[in-house]
């Protein structure tokens, strides 16, 4: 058993009421930071752990911090990312629901780093019995003094909120999301100025993940150095990993940066093993957006050095050989998986929820749709496979937002790896469809492709 | 389907409601409370949008009729056309699909004879496929109103349906 930070709590009844809460010893670090340390020290200690951003980028939350611009009567806010969407992650869900003081504490011992007083949680909008959770919490702390005017008689102010989004995965990109939270479509913006300058009413934000910002409350009260100990190199502190797919034992983990991948997936404490005894074909390591991975690669780096859970790790070889931390979505696929179908899928997703501002992200992604579908159901090409690569390598790093890059990295990796499944499609339609998930026992077989040409 | 005509006011209890959440933001800022407020309106009104209630919305935030159609036709969670009393959202995404979730999205078209964007001719059920609910570990899932129904099979469906049916009351997300 590793050490427990976030989920130290796991269990507890009562743990989403204030008082048990406190009880656990919840709010120390609270009175800590308020009481005893200068928001300057705060955000020194949150250096000194190496935390990085968790919600996908891996940038340290420090660094991160110490760009906020501070203008003399500007206010500054500390928006919450919790428009969680990333096929694969769902941790923020959980740690919202079933622990929504421990969000609600690190929210204050954050924005009293970066001193905001009006802070914003934003929860993607289709979690609304999450939202009534975080309402309620909140309702209790205002109650108890901890959010409100001069919380806990230290002449800090702190008022915080809760804004529902509507249903649109752009919105974890964090322009994106201030435009959101202000009330228009969520198209994200170009970057400088970046929002440590210029964020929501263009006044100085910051934006985080809720992993991120739950975790700076263990900082606080248990120091930056202590933090810093656990895990590897500049992996540091313990990550929440969502695990789904053909695994005996989806759920969430809370893991120490730098478990071998291996003992991840198959041992009992975690994953436990695949689904019905099966192989593992493949991985998406850090949710839907980051390259898949073949087994042998995923549980081993090229040189032949177990894969560990640390950003590092996962990155080891570039893309070639490697994927990334990303969100912590971890999804598995056992042997009857297909790759060309969980390709499309995707696809089909990046296509949905691509904002259409940029033509290559717009268009492409919709391309890519189309080509990987009428693959999938039997009229591709050979010559398809290399428009593919064509079309995912065009999209990438022309975009404003990174999700050009998400769309297309699942794509590329997926060829790279996997091109012999593409072919097979290609050459065999009738039999790869019948293998693909059952399909063939309902679907009517062969359907005409959404476009012939493209 | 038969569209009540209504009149387009919040109750007091929701205007006192719109009035907190106006208080979120600074002064000036009130478009802020778009996203908000239209997640009420859409509770409000038979869980759609209608152009007049979204005219209604801006005249509440002092802001364009066309601020809030852009807004409003950009994010999913909201209904442009009338919608049967529950909504069937069910997640088509990668990590459910692996797990079955394309056989229970079949499996209730075929038990309601709808396809995706179609509502029953009683207007019970509609049926719209959505990307990604962050339940991937919980898959197939499928969210009616605020509440997330996981570990799906086509059995399970079939018993919610049935419950859906009796219960004959519209869900929303709020």
């Amino acid at each position: 058993m590793g050490v427990k930070i976030l989920t130290q709590h796991s269990g507890v009844p009562g743990i989403d009421t204030f008082e048990v809460y406190r009880k656990q010893g919840g709010y120390a670090a609270v009175e800590k930071a308020l009481k005893s340390m200068s928001p300057e020290e705060v955000l020194e200690e949150v250096k000194k752990s190496g935390l990085r951003g968790r919600g996908g980028a891996g940038f340290p939350t420090g660094l991160k911090w110490s760009f906020l611009a501070k203008p003399e009567g500007v206010p500054r806010y500390l928006v919450c990312n919790a428009d969680e969407s990333e096929p694969g992650t769902f941790k923020d869900r959980e740690l919202m629901s079933r622990n929504p003081h421990s969000l609600i504490e690190g929210m204050i011992v954050s924005s009293y780093a970066l001193g905001a007083n009006t802070s914003y949680i934003y929860v993607r909008g289709e979690l609304f019995y999450v939202i009534r959770i975080l309402e309620k919490a909140i309702a209790e702390a205002y109650e108890k003094g901890l959010l409100g005017k001069n919380i806990l008689g230290t002449g800090y102010d702190l008022d915080l909120y809760v804004q529902p989004g509507g249903g649109a995965y752009i919105c974890g990109e964090e322009t994106a999301l201030i435009e959101s939270l202000e009330g228009k479509r969520g198209n994200p913006r170009i970057k400088p100025p970046f929002p440590a300058v210029s964020g929501v009413w263009g006044c100085p934000t910051v934006v985080n993940n809720v992993e991120t910002i739950a975790a700076t409350s263990w900082i606080i009260l248990n120091g930056g150095d202590e933090y810093a100990k656990i895990g590897i190199g500049r992996s540091t502190g313990t990550k929440l990993i969502s695990a789904c797919g053909n695994i005996n034992q989806p759920g969430i983990y809370e893991i120490e940066l730098g478990l071998p991948v291996e003992e991840f997936i198959y041992s009992d404490e975690y994953c436990g093993g695949i689904a019905g005894g099966k192989r593992l074909k493949a991985v998406v390591a850090g949710g839907s957006s980051v390259p898949v991975l073949p087994a042998n690669l995923i549980l081993k780096t090229i040189a032949g050095e177990p894969r560990l859970m640390t950003y590092e790790s996962l990155a080891d070889g570039g893309f070639a050989t490697g994927t990334m931390m990303g969100s912590g979505g971890f999804i598995a696929m056992d042997e009857d998986a297909c790759i060309v179908r969980n390709t499309w899928n995707f696809t089909r997703f990046y296509h949905h929820e691509s904002c259409g501002q940029c033509s290559p992200c717009r268009e492409g992604t919709g391309w890519m749709e189309k080509v990987l579908h009428r693959i999938e159901y039997g009229h591709g090409k050979m010559s398809d496979i290399d428009l593919l690569v064509d079309v995912a390598a065009k999209i990438e790093g022309n975009t404003i937002c990174p999700l050009g890059d998400a769309a297309a990295w699942p794509v590329g990796s997926a060829i790279r790896h996997f091109r012999e499944e593409f072919e097979w499609h290609v050459k065999e339609p009738r039999l790869s469809q019948q293998q693909n998930y059952g399909l063939a026992a309902y679907a009517d077989p062969l359907p005409v492709p959404v476009t012939e040409e493209s | 389907m038969e569209i009540e005509t209504r009149e387009i006011r919040f109750s007091e209890e929701r205007l006192a409601e719109v009035r907190q959440i106006l208080q979120r933001y600074p002064e000036g800022r009130q478009k802020s409370a778009l996203l908000p407020l239209l997640h009420i309106a859409q509770a409000e009104f038979d869980n759609w949008l209608s152009p007049d209630v979204m005219d209604y919305v801006a005249g509440l935030l002092d802001i364009e009729p066309i601020e809030v159609y852009e807004v409003a036709s950009f994010y999913t969670m909201f209904n442009l056309r009338p919608v049967g009393k529950y909504v069937l959202e069910i997640c088509r995404t990668g990590p459910c699909c692996l797990v079955g979730a394309e056989k229970v999205q079949a499996h209730i078209e075929e038990k309601l004879g709808i396809k995706p964007g179609e509502t029953t001719p009683d207007g019970m059920f509609t049926l719209k496929p959505v990307e990604c609910l962050a339940a991937c570990g919980f898959g197939p899932v499928m969210q009616v109103g605020a509440t997330y129904y996981e570990k799906l099979t086509p059995e399970r469906t079939d018993e919610l349906l049935e419950r859906f049916r009796n219960e004959n009351k519209r869900a929303t997300y709020c």
